[in-house]
């Protein structure tokens, strides 16, 4: 067993783990922030995507212990300081781009991490991006209208299928 | 997963001594051995991290060449290969962003996956893979499926890539896992022509030798009209039949030759 330290959602927290523990289980069991979901185990879904020092991950494929001394943010630390929805959980709400939510941790943390690189990205840059985030719900076009939408754009003429 | 003991060494020859323990293994970007782990197919004693290795990561330009430190994300290759374009859109293209951010040069070439990208580029670039002992040629390198020159415990620290005059990567993607179905990699330089193709041979990544005899005279789509590709030896599997990624290996050689910058 080693300690591991790393920030998650701005707070410091510390815990003892395996060099096996995955760091989606150390988030999901140790620190009980279970809105990162865990819906493959061949590295393929998205569903369990965070940012580790600001960039995407598959929090399944990384050992804890890789991320001691991180910068960690998981679903759970989108929302604005007020409680209210970011712009992205907003949009996803607003143009419906969930049906039984499962997928949906994975895609806005997948979401920001595109739109923090790229402000405004094109409808096609939008679907490569999520190429690693499986829904197996919406049929995807509502999850790229959300995105879309929260990136300012207009969204009126993409199509609703 | 079976438990292991984990280390994390911040230069190459810490990494070396940990490796000299019994059945240590190196963890790249874990894309691909922890998935194996999980399904408990490899039981290492100790995994030795790469990832806080300054000396193997990034990318720089050196003698009419590029050198990639084996500890380089995909992501960071698709962002700083600008100098060899076809390295980088290769790069950009493997799995996804997340599997970008992590996944490293030297996981892919040590694996060796039969389906992988990154062996196309280095054999057919003639590249160079330096390890924490030797230097290796890609010629030498690939040996079959899964196989590599590498021994017990060498750790891949750079890859050397000679920058070609034009090059292209095609890759015909298994829709599922996005691994290459059939990739070819083709690369032109002032002695010759090289290509080199992935996902197809029960022997893993192998040179297509008459197309690069026929590209050498004339660099052109139609040079590899005339050519067949036997579908003997291809693999076969419920994504497509042997014959038909013989047929792929042509269509994408010629689109490939097309593309080529
Ligand atoms: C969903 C998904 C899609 C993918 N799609 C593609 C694709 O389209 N194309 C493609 O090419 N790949 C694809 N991959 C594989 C991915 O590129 C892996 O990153 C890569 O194959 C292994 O690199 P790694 O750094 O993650 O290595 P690891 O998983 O950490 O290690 C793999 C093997 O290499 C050894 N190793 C690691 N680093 C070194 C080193 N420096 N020296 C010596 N040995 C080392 C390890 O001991 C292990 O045996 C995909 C993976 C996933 C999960
Ligand atoms: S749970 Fe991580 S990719 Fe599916
Ligand atoms: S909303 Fe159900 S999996 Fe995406």
């Amino acid at each position: 067993m080693a300690n591991i330290t790393m920030t998650v959602n701005g707070k410091s927290v510390s815990g003892e783990v395996e060099g096996r523990t995955l760091l989606v289980d150390f988030l999901r069991t140790d620190l009980r922030l279970t809105g990162t979901h865990v819906g493959c185990d061949t590295s393929q879904c998205g569903a369990c995507t965070v940012h580790v020092d600001g960039i995407a991950v598959k929090s399944c494929t990384m050992l804890a212990a890789e991320a001691d001394g991180a910068d960690v943010s998981t679903i759970e630390g989108q929302a604005n300081a007020d409680g209210s929805l970011s712009a992205i959980q907003a949009a996803f709400q607003e143009h419906h781009g969930l049906q039984c939510g499962f997928c949906t941790p994975g895609m806005v943390m997948a979401a920001a991490d595109l739109l923090k690189k790229n402000a405004k990205p094109t409808e096609a840059e939008v679907r490569h991006h999520l190429e690693g985030n499986i829904c197996r719900c919406t049929g995807y076009h509502n999850i790229v209208k959300a995105i879309m939408a929260a990136s300012g754009q207009d969204v009126s003429q993409l199509a609703a299928e | 997963m079976y438990n292991f003991d984990f280390e994390k060494p911040s230069t190459i020859a810490d990494a070396v001594s940990a490796m000299a323990a019994e059945e240590a293994q190196a963890l790249g970007g874990g894309q691909t051995l922890i998935p194996t782990l999980k399904q408990r197919l490899a039981s290492p004693s100790k995994l030795v991290s790469l990832s806080g290795i300054a000396e193997m990561k990034g990318v720089c330009e050196a003698d009419g060449g590029i050198s990639v430190g084996g500890a380089t994300t995909h992501a960071t290759v698709a962002a700083e290969a600008g100098a060899y374009p076809a390295l980088a859109a290769l790069a950009s293209n493997i799995g996804d962003p997340a599997v970008r951010n992590r996944g490293t040069i030297g996981g892919s070439l040590a694996n060796n996956d039969p389906a992988a990208c990154y062996p196309s580029a280095a054999l057919a670039s003639g590249a160079t893979i330096e390890t924490n002992s030797r230097e290796i040629a890609a010629d030498d390198y690939f040996q079959g499926m899964f196989t590599t020159a590498l021994e017990e415990g060498e750790i891949i620290t750079n890859v050397r890539f000679p920058i070609p005059e034009a090059a292209s990567y095609q890759k015909f993607e298994q829709p599922a896992s996005r691994f290459a179905m059939v990739g070819v990699f083709v690369a032109k330089y002032v002695d010759g022509v090289r290509v080199a193709v992935t996902g197809a041979s029960e022997d893993g990544v192998f040179r297509w030798t008459e197309a690069e005899e026929a590209l050498s005279g004339n660099f052109s789509a139609d040079a590899v009209e005339g050519l067949s590709v036997s579908g003997d030896g291809m693999i076969s599997d419920l994504h497509g039949s042997g014959d038909y990624r013989a047929h792929l290996v042509k269509v994408l050689t010629k689109r490939a030759v097309a593309a080529a910058s």
